[in-house]
């Protein structure tokens, strides 16, 4: 068995999502390589090149891979494809918008977001918002796979000693161009990988009153997280959002600050160890799954909370 | 420009999914059933385009069983013109879908597919990826915002860095996110006139297409639950549970 891992960066860093891809990798079992796609990308293959348990890195270095385009990236995924069982990326926004691309030019089922590797054909899927967990088992000859990343561990970022190899490919598909991102406030402590997360929803009403939820985060050095329905009233950034079609986080402490708990809310955050709700209405779905509940107005108890702190 | 947008009936949204005492599925006899939610959006996307005068004619298509007619008639309500019913029985997966998809696409010399971020059933996430792949077009999935202009469409993707812009080529495939749009509302007299707009029927079988599932589904699990916890009565109690009982602050 031969894995190759998409690994996904920004031409400087790795994501820490690729390191639990890895880890899927490692379960499953054989060799792991990588693959670095991007352009001036140098630093991101010596790096690649340090995590525990890579036996090689391919580095494609290219203009037209400088932004992770699907038509470019999957082209290359495909030439690259020739002698690997078993291809996966992390199941972030990258990963799922270029991974089914490459499967069904290998013509292959993409089996998204594995939660557990069973053997090296069957894993477990979540479907229906997490609310039933499928085994499935995969006839095809090349597995094509996005990993939750909240299931597998980070693997070691050091102590690896790959070789690198620079490969050619990255032709530019011609079919489309990358204009520009919004990048999120650098300063916040990152949603996916925090040990402590503060959401608001609906509750919060309006995004002024969420300088309140980050005074808390700034505290328990905490990231802040939101429901949909926080995002979709514009409170907060689309990256925040937490759920079904959001960010899937599993934080020691998850904290929900006037959020009802809707199934796809639940969907992104019920996986912590620790959840809080604090809620005015005690028969808010929230309380189900809650650790600890606490009925109240949260523009009461939250300024107690910070204060107590 | 024509443009196909493609729906799924699934259980509805408000509906939590019931694992079958035999582990061999979802509970959906009986479960009440509404067209995608992903997939309203990418009607409504389309339904605006012909409103603003990019779009002709929109052809909704749906691959399904029986029932799939009534996810289609909403479509058909909410103002496309034309439905397209792809009959089959069996569940297929992303990839087969993709394959009826590109042939109901490429008959219908379409200039557009718009789809749905990801079906809420199987939460997959693949068919729009898959689709612009075999028909070899430019791709732009997780849409929130769309302009189409000059052979081009610009569009803002939501992504987990924040939003990216792209610009990809016409035709494309596109999949729609949450926030792209609000949907319509239907009205009584939609409801009426989507009766008489024409739904054509193709059977599954007479495409030629090889649809064969590529997973097999062993089992399917209700995941294990939590187990209850407490109501606190003050935030002192709760900063004090959370210091010395659960260990976490
Ligand atoms: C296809 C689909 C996908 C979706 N994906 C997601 C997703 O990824 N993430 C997500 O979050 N949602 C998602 N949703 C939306 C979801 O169904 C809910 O609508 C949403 O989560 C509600 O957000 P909320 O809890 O903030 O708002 P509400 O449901 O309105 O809840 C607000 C809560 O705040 C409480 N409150 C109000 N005032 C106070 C106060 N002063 N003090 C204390 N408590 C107060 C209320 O009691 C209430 O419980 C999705 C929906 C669909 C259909
Ligand atoms: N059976 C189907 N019929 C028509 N369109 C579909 C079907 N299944 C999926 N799609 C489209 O593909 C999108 C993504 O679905 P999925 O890849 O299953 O998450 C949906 O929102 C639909 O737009």
């Amino acid at each position: 068995m031969n894995n190759l891992v998409i690994v996904e960066h920004d031409n400087n860093e790795i994501a820490a999502a690729t390191l639990h891809a890895v880890t899927a990798a490692q379960q499953i079992g054989g060799d792991i390589h990588l693959l670095v796609a991007g352009h001036n990308c140098g630093g991101v293959a010596e790096a690649a090149a340090q995590i525990a348990g890579v036996a090689s890195v391919k580095v494609a270095d290219d203009a037209s891979l400088a932004n992770g385009l699907a038509e470019n990236l999957a082209g290359l995924i495909v030439e690259q494809a020739q002698g690997y069982s078993h291809i996966l990326a992390s199941a972030t926004t990258f990963g799922k918008n270029v991974m089914p691309r490459a499967a069904a030019l290998l013509d292959v089922a993409q089996i998204s977001d594995i939660a557990e590797v069973v053997s090296e054909d069957t894993f477990v899927r979540p479907i229906y918002a997490g609310n039933a967990l499928a085994t499935v088992q995969s006839s095809d000859a090349v597995k094509v796979i996005t990993v939750r990343t909240i299931k597998f561990e980070a693997a070691a970022a050091e102590g690896g000693s790959a070789s690198i190899e620079q490969i050619g490919g990255g032709a530019d598909a011609g079919l489309s161009s990358w204009i520009s991102q919004a990048v999120a406030d650098n300063d916040q402590v990152d949603l996916t990988s925090a040990k402590v997360v503060v959401s608001g929803g609906r509750g919060m009403q309006s995004g002024d009153n969420f300088t309140m939820l980050h005074s808390v985060a700034d505290k328990l050095g905490a990231a802040v997280g939101a429901s949909r329905a926080a995002v979709d009233s514009g409170f907060v950034p689309n990256e925040l959002q937490v759920g079904q079609t959001g960010k899937v986080i599993a934080p020691d402490l998850y904290i929900a600050v006037g959020i009802s708990g809707a199934i796809q809310h639940l969907a992104g955050m019920k996986e912590s160890k620790v959840i809080v709700a604090i809620n005015n209405d005690s028969e808010a779905p929230i309380f189900q799954v809650a650790d600890y509940g606490l009925v109240a107005d949260l523009f009461e108890a939250v300024p107690e909370l910070d204060s107590a702190l | 420009m024509k443009v196909l947008v493609c729906v799924k009936r699934v259980l509805d949204p408000q509906v939590k999914a019931r694992v079958k005492a035999d582990g061999s599925g979802v509970d959906l006899a009986n479960a009440k059933m509404t067209m995608n939610p992903f997939c309203e959006n990418a009607l409504e996307e389309a339904l605006r385009m012909r409103e603003a005068g990019t779009v002709s004619e929109i052809v909704v298509v749906s691959v399904g069983g029986g029932k799939t007619e009534e996810t289609l008639r909403h479509g058909l309500a909410m103002g496309a013109d034309r439905a397209i019913h792809v009959v089959t029985e069996d569940s297929l997966e992303p990839l087969a879908i993709a394959k009826v998809l590109k042939q109901v696409t490429e008959q219908e010399d379409a200039g557009l597919v718009i789809c749905g971020k990801q079906a809420i059933d199987g939460d997959s996430n693949q068919t729009t990826q898959m689709l612009s792949a075999l028909l070899g077009w430019s791709q732009a999935t997780f849409a929130s915002e769309v302009k189409i202009e000059g052979g081009e469409a610009t569009v803002t993707r939501e992504v987990d860095a924040g939003l990216e812009t792209i610009q990809v080529k016409m035709p494309a495939v596109m999949s729609a996110d949450l926030r792209l749009n609000e949907p319509r509302y239907v009205k009584l007299p939609d409801v009426m006139k989507a009766k008489r707009k024409p739904m054509d029927k193709i059977e599954l079988d007479s495409m030629g297409l090889d649809t064969a599932n590529r997973l097999t589904t062993l089992k399917v699990d209700e995941p294990e639950g939590r187990a209850a916890g407490i109501i606190v009565n003050s935030v002192s109690e709760l900063v004090e549970k959370l210091r010395n009982e659960a260990k976490v602050i």
